[in-house]
């Protein structure tokens, strides 16, 4: 039999070789009791059941993965999914009849979808409702899944895919479903080579015996042949040895190609985003944004709450600096009873630094927080949105105050470093003229201040380009503005994280970045390959 | 199960309404839906959120309702609230929906 080259989409990335495992959808007619009342009774308790088993497994996972499973949960306790199911029931339907048709039609208005994303979520409508079936008809769980296997078929389900072994190989060859599937998210999380896609998999009665599944390119190739088999077996140990040496960058020091070390630091929006993470995988953290103190309590936080926050933050640091900016409300994070409401344009109202200056009660407990944090640490402070250097001073010497009158009291304190955010185009413009102990760019708002366009206006999201020129030049005057006061100029926005703007980024002058903990590891092996 | 007083205590309530864009990459998928119906159940207000001003509403407390909606990126979410804690409430949702839902 000769090979077999089939062409889909990639899912997940990664090469991997194994057997065959074709599944099949093996839900059997089960005979129904007769009596609405009993058949009803009947899918309730399968629903009920569903729920305890997926909640069985939520236990064992984590993240991502128990996200997947709460939201199967979530749906399956919300009476509204059921709702036709039960209407037809009492009309007469056999309980699976009724179930099979609510949920095919509640799949069938997913899978009608615009955006991918939902239409990629009607496999795990397909999920819920095959596993209640199985509950129904008493049956236990679908046949297992060696581990090391290429598991083909036309979708396979999330908890299907969670019930193998994956961490022995293998991989998934699909005739349909899609990148965005959870399924396709949980494989990218564990590893799994994924192709989606392929079309019909008739194999008339004769199954192919063992599969190549290429990730990276979207291919399978069925039955290989020798010479391909051992082509094939070339690319995966090169693969592997580059992943393993990827992997144990994160932990390393970031250089260009030319031995030029680039610090990477993390954006976090609260400590619970430090959990599990090795300090050791940053030189520091280069933003935290407060807002969420602000957010998540009813009325204002006090004093001692800021402290313990600020102070966890540093403890976790180790030494690295630790860079923490005052409340950035306003513009298209409102706060109740803090900010303007019904602004005509709040983007270029009264937010950020504008805000704390406005309201000095609030902003003076933060600054009081941050010096009795600042003993614990390397701690700087950056004010967001500072457009003129009276805004920076004003700060100052509020900062200064609260120091004083601390320190007066006898209570534990330092005076932190007081830094300014570049994202005002005047800012960046005439950022020399700023008595600042560093600049943090932020190129979120720098591009849209810059280019006059929001990213979350789909008409013009094309114009908000951190890499336009226009953007890329104030990010180069702020780093000479930098280099010749002598202080550090750092990026805090997304661009940092998009590894096709980082050789611009570093040519305009940069050589501090900050991402979120999750683009640490890519942003490095870019680094990595700048000035080759 | 149903609160007998609830009608009651919404003709006595006027609706809180306010609205909010969605900021997230994908929409109110799978997991924000999850949590604005989580977020949504913490409060006794009645809770309903539109793509536009006329509706038609969806009760914010139903997964499944809210999925069915299909909100994308960039879409405004209109909130009504009715209810005793409707202003912390309105806050809550409008604070979850602002922060992307904890998505970056």
């Amino acid at each position: 039999m000769s090979e077999i080259h089939l062409t889909g989409r990639p899912a997940s990335p990664g090469l991997a070789i194994g057997p065959i495992i074709v599944l099949t959808a093996a839900v059997e007619n089960r005979t129904a009791i007769g009596d609405p009342a009993q058949e009803a009774i009947a899918l309730q308790a399968a629903i009920e059941a569903a729920i305890a088993e997926i909640a069985k497994m939520i236990a064992t996972v984590q993240g991502e993965v128990a996200d997947i499973l709460e939201f199967q949960v979530a749906m399956l306790e919300d009476e509204a999914l059921a709702e036709g199911a039960y209407d037809a029931i009492s009309a007469g339907v056999a309980a699976d009849h009724a179930w099979r048709s609510a949920l095919d039609a509640e799949i069938s208005g997913y899978r009608t979808g615009e955006d991918e994303y939902f239409r990629a979520r009607a496999a795990d409508l397909a999920d819920i409702r095959d596993r209640v079936l199985a509950c129904l008809n008493g049956g236990g769980a679908a046949a297992e899944i060696t581990g090391g296997s290429i598991v083909t078929g036309d979708d396979i389900s999330p908890t299907t895919f969670l019930g193998a072994d994956w961490t022995r190989g293998g991989g998934i060859a699909l005739a349909a479903g899609s990148p965005s599937s959870h399924v396709a998210m949980l494989a990218r999380s564990r590893g799994a080579p994924m192709v989606v896609g392929l079309g019909s998999l008739s194999w008339s009665g004769h199954p192919p015996s063992m599969a190549l599944v290429d990730g990276d390119t979207g291919t399978v190739i069925f039955d290989p042949e020798p010479e391909t088999l051992r082509l094939f077996e070339h690319r995966m140990a090169a693969a592997n040895a580059a992943r393993a040496a990827a992997a144990a960058g994160r932990a390393e020091p970031a250089y260009t190609a030319d031995r030029r070390p680039i610090a990477v630091l993390l954006n976090i929006a609260a400590p619970e985003d430090l959990a599990g993470l090795d300090p050791a995988i940053c030189d520091g953290i280069g933003l935290v944004r407060t807002e969420f103190l602000f957010e998540a309590s009813r009325g204002l936080p006090d004093e001692d709450t800021q402290y313990e926050v600020y102070r966890r933050i540093l403890d976790w640091a180790e030494g690295r600096p630790v860079t923490i900016r005052t409340l950035d409300a306003g513009g298209d994070k409102p706060i109740k009873g803090l900010t303007v409401e019904d602004e005509s344009n709040p983007f270029l109202g009264l937010r950020g630094i504008r805000l704390s200056l406005a309201r000095p009660e609030i902003f003076r407990v933060q600054l009081r927080a941050l010096c009795r944090a600042a003993v614990h640490g390397a701690l700087k402070v950056m004010l967001p949105m500072v457009a003129v250097p009276s805004e920076l001073g004003r700060a100052a010497a509020m900062l200064g105050e609260e120091f004083t009158a601390l320190k007066a009291k006898g209570i534990a304190c330092a005076c932190p470093p007081l830094g300014i955010m570049v994202e005002v185009p005047a800012a960046a413009l005439c950022a020399e003229d700023f008595d600042t102990a560093f600049y943090s760019i932020g190129s979120n708002d720098l591009t849209q201040y810059t280019m006059a366009a929001a990213r979350d206006i789909g008409a013009v999201a094309d114009l908000n380009d951190a890499g336009n020129p226009a953007v890329l030049a104030l990010i180069s005057r702020t780093c000479e503005a930098g280099r010749r006061r002598g202080v550090e100029v750092s990026l805090c926005g997304d661009a940092a994280a998009d590894t096709r703007l980082t050789t611009a980024l570093l040519a305009a002058g940069l050589t501090t970045l900050s991402v979120s903990p999750i683009a640490v590891a890519r942003l490095k092996a870019a680094i990595a390959k700048v000035g080759s | 199960m149903h609160d007998v007083n609830a009608g009651r205590a919404a003709e006595t309530f006027v609706p809180l309404t306010a609205s909010a864009v969605l900021v997230n990459p994908v929409g109110l998928h799978a997991r924000p839906s999850v949590k604005l119906t989580q977020c949504a159940k913490g409060f006794s207000a009645k809770i309903e959120f539109a793509l536009a001003l006329d509706g038609p509403w969806t009760d914010a407390k139903s997964p499944v309702k809210v999925m069915r909606v299909k909100a994308p990126q960039g879409a405004t979410l209109h909130f009504r609230v009715t209810g005793p804690d409707g202003e912390a409430a309105l806050a809550a949702v409008l604070a979850l929906v602002h922060d992307g839902f904890g998505e970056a």
